[in-house]
């Protein structure tokens, strides 16, 4: 209980964008520690600055001001090609409209984030069907997503987002193109990826969504706000 | 890091999902380097089939003809004006005290004739010459016989025709010794030159020669009985050439009472003509490349225009790729390696073009088109290189691109 190890640490972050005089100030000030084999959900309406704070979680951006720390580096004032590095390794995307090449192959889709890594094709290959064997889509490996429906093609990149075995599972509205039964399933799959230690991070706006999740914050107008106490994680279930 | 292998693999994936658009992309290329080979190509050729003309003309060859510069000057083959150059100039030159290193000299005067055998017409040149003819021109007869310097003198109506003007006038039967009937005056067939195959447009089998007194007595057409078209001339070997050059030229400004400003004559040797040739068909083959490489150059535009409009459409895949980890350079790596199988793939079907074509047109036009191993690889360098150039400005619009924006578009 000496040393707890955040996976993610944000101190004091801020975000500015200048869209010619305008100064907008997306982030004003978030300070959010993440421990290893969390469930967090970070809810807030449009405008909030989720996105914006989504993209600095998941090393798209870096912070104006302030410091940020994944898995014990700190990333906020690292280059283009550092942050691609990092992303590669440290963090596993599920985005809202699934993101897959459409010209690829399932396998050949989660199997991308190692190419970028360089893993040799053999164990590439065995691990991406590994991870699509883990979201139950063993038997869809050659299908390319046209081929697949919504709810498998996020379950494929889910797989694409596990493959790099990275610190953090960050989804960006994994639901918001699904239907309720395809959003059960994805939520229920995450739970089961949380309870063998995964941490995992998702930004919605979805009140349902953000419940699932063992901890909740609230984001508005650039600031967290985090409703004490956390009691609520098992109550939910 | 990305292996090249995965960046090749993709490269190919992305054109091979356009394939209409490459296709096209690469057409530009394609005629591109085509084009360029086949000029090149032609140019080397023709300049070959030019050089090579020139040198079975004979060797160590001298060409005295009348100067086009003086007023009395004639016209090589015209025989209706009187030429500057006479039998006696010829005789002078023969004279080993005047010209120690000429080995032969062989006067000629042509005229159009119209030939008739006993089985056919044809039209060709008619040579008026001496037996030396065959030494300057390193000619050999075939069948039968050259004819003699006893024929010569006694203007004998003999002829030797050359193989190709045999087998026309007579398809069915032997030419030697049967009677022939040049522009009404008849002759008797003595020997057939050795074939000396076509080069380009000009057929050296296609001739007849008869001694050039028969030919001045009664087929010239000059006024003149003693004046000739043009002198050959053979020097005694390659290294006295340009001394057996200047005894030529002297004795005849000497003999012709004549300054070398205000010469009725030109003296030119083999080489000197093959240099003239060369550079004529080297401007020519230079502003034909020159006008094929700029339809190259519009081919790497092609590309780097494809290639932006390709960047603008994948915004989103490469988002994606860059979230995922693929870093500014491979990014960028990617697209150029996609331009650059543009270019060479382009190269690779325009030089099939290029060789086809060479092949088809060879026969066609007459002259070899020339394809170089060297001048191909350089080709497909040049194709690639197109196509890296090309590529470089998308790819490094392609690279920059933030991940945010690229995933943000719809």
């Amino acid at each position: 209980m000496s040393v707890v190890i955040h996976q993610l640490k944000m101190t004091g972050v801020r975000k500015t964008y200048s869209t010619g005089v305008v100064k907008v100030e997306a982030l004003r000030g978030i300070d959010l520690e993440v421990d290893q084999g969390e469930y967090l959900a970070i809810m807030g309406p449009s405008g909030s600055g989720k996105s914006t704070l989504m993209h600095i979680i998941g090393c798209l951006d870096v912070p104006t001001e302030g410091t940020y720390e994944l898995d014990g580096t700190d990333v906020s004032r690292m280059s283009e090609k550092e942050l691609a590095e990092i992303r590669n390794r440290k963090i596993g995307f599920v985005f809202q409209q699934f993101n897959l090449l459409a010209s690829l192959s399932a396998l050949r889709n989660v199997e991308l984030p190692l190419v970028y890594a360089g893993v040799p094709a053999h164990d590439r290959r065995e691990r991406a069907e590994a991870a699509l064997e883990k979201v139950g889509l063993a038997k869809r490996m050659q299908h390319r997503p046209g081929e697949l429906s919504g709810g498998q093609q996020q379950r494929v990149s889910v797989a694409r987002a596990l493959v790099t075995d990275p610190a953090v599972l960050l989804a960006d509205e994994p639901t918001g193109a699904l239907d309720s039964h395809s959003t059960g399933e994805i939520l229920e799959l995450f739970e089961d990826l949380n309870d063998t230690g995964r941490t995992i991070v998702v930004i919605t706006h979805e009140p349902d969504v953000g419940a699932r999740a063992r901890r909740l914050v609230h984001i508005h107008d650039g600031l967290l706000r985090e409703p004490v106490p956390v009691a609520a994680s098992g109550a939910t279930r | 890091m990305m292996g090249w292998t995965e960046t090749v693999r993709t490269a190919v994936a992305a054109l091979n999902a356009r394939r209409m658009r490459s296709a096209l992309t690469m057409l530009g290329i394609l005629i591109g380097i085509a084009a360029v080979m086949l000029t090149v190509g032609l140019g080397q050729g023709a300049s070959a089939s030019i050089t090579n003309q020139i040198n079975s003309l004979g060797s160590n060859l001298i060409i005295v003809s009348p100067s086009m510069s003086t007023s009395s000057g004639g016209f090589r083959g015209g025989g209706s004006v009187v030429s500057t150059l006479t039998t006696q100039d010829a005789a002078m030159l023969a004279d080993r005290d005047v010209a120690p290193d000429i080995a032969a000299v062989a006067p000629v005067s042509q005229v159009s004739g119209s030939l008739q055998s006993s089985e056919t017409t044809w039209t060709s040149t008619v040579v008026g010459t001496v037996p030396e003819w065959t030494t300057v021109r390193a000619r050999t007869v075939d069948n039968g016989r050259f004819f003699s310097q006893s024929e010569v003198d006694a203007a004998a109506r003999v002829a030797v025709l050359g193989s190709t003007t045999a087998s026309e006038l007579f398809p069915t039967g032997q030419a030697v010794g049967q009677t022939i009937s040049i522009n009404g005056q008849s002759f008797v067939v003595i020997g057939v030159l050795t074939s000396e195959g076509s080069s380009g447009s000009t057929n050296n089998d296609d001739t007849v020669l008869v001694p050039l007194t028969t030919f001045a007595s009664r087929l010239s057409t000059s006024s003149s009985a003693n004046s000739v078209s043009s002198i050959y001339l053979s020097g005694t070997d390659a290294d006295s050439l340009s001394a057996a050059y200047q005894q030529v030229k002297t004795a005849l400004l000497a003999s012709h009472q004549v300054t070398p400003d205000n010469a009725d004559f030109t003296v030119s040797t083999q080489a000197a003509l093959v240099e003239t040739a060369t550079s004529i068909t080297g401007i020519l083959t230079a502003l034909l490349g020159g006008i094929a490489a700029i339809s190259l150059l519009v081919g790497g535009i092609g590309v780097m225009n494809i290639m932006l409009v390709s960047v603008s459409e994948r915004v989103r895949e490469i988002g994606l790729r860059k979230a995922l980890g693929a870093t500014p350079g491979v990014i960028r790596r990617q697209f150029l390696v996609e331009a650059g199988i543009l270019g060479v793939l382009g190269g690779l079907v325009g030089v099939a073009l290029g060789v086809a074509g060479a092949a088809i047109l060879s026969p066609v036009i007459g002259i070899t088109v020339a394809v170089s191993v060297p001048a191909t690889l350089l080709a497909l360098a040049v194709s690639l290189g197109i196509g890296l150039v090309a590529g470089v400005y998308p790819a490094s619009r392609a690279a920059k691109l933030a991940p945010i924006d690229a995933l943000r578009s719809e």
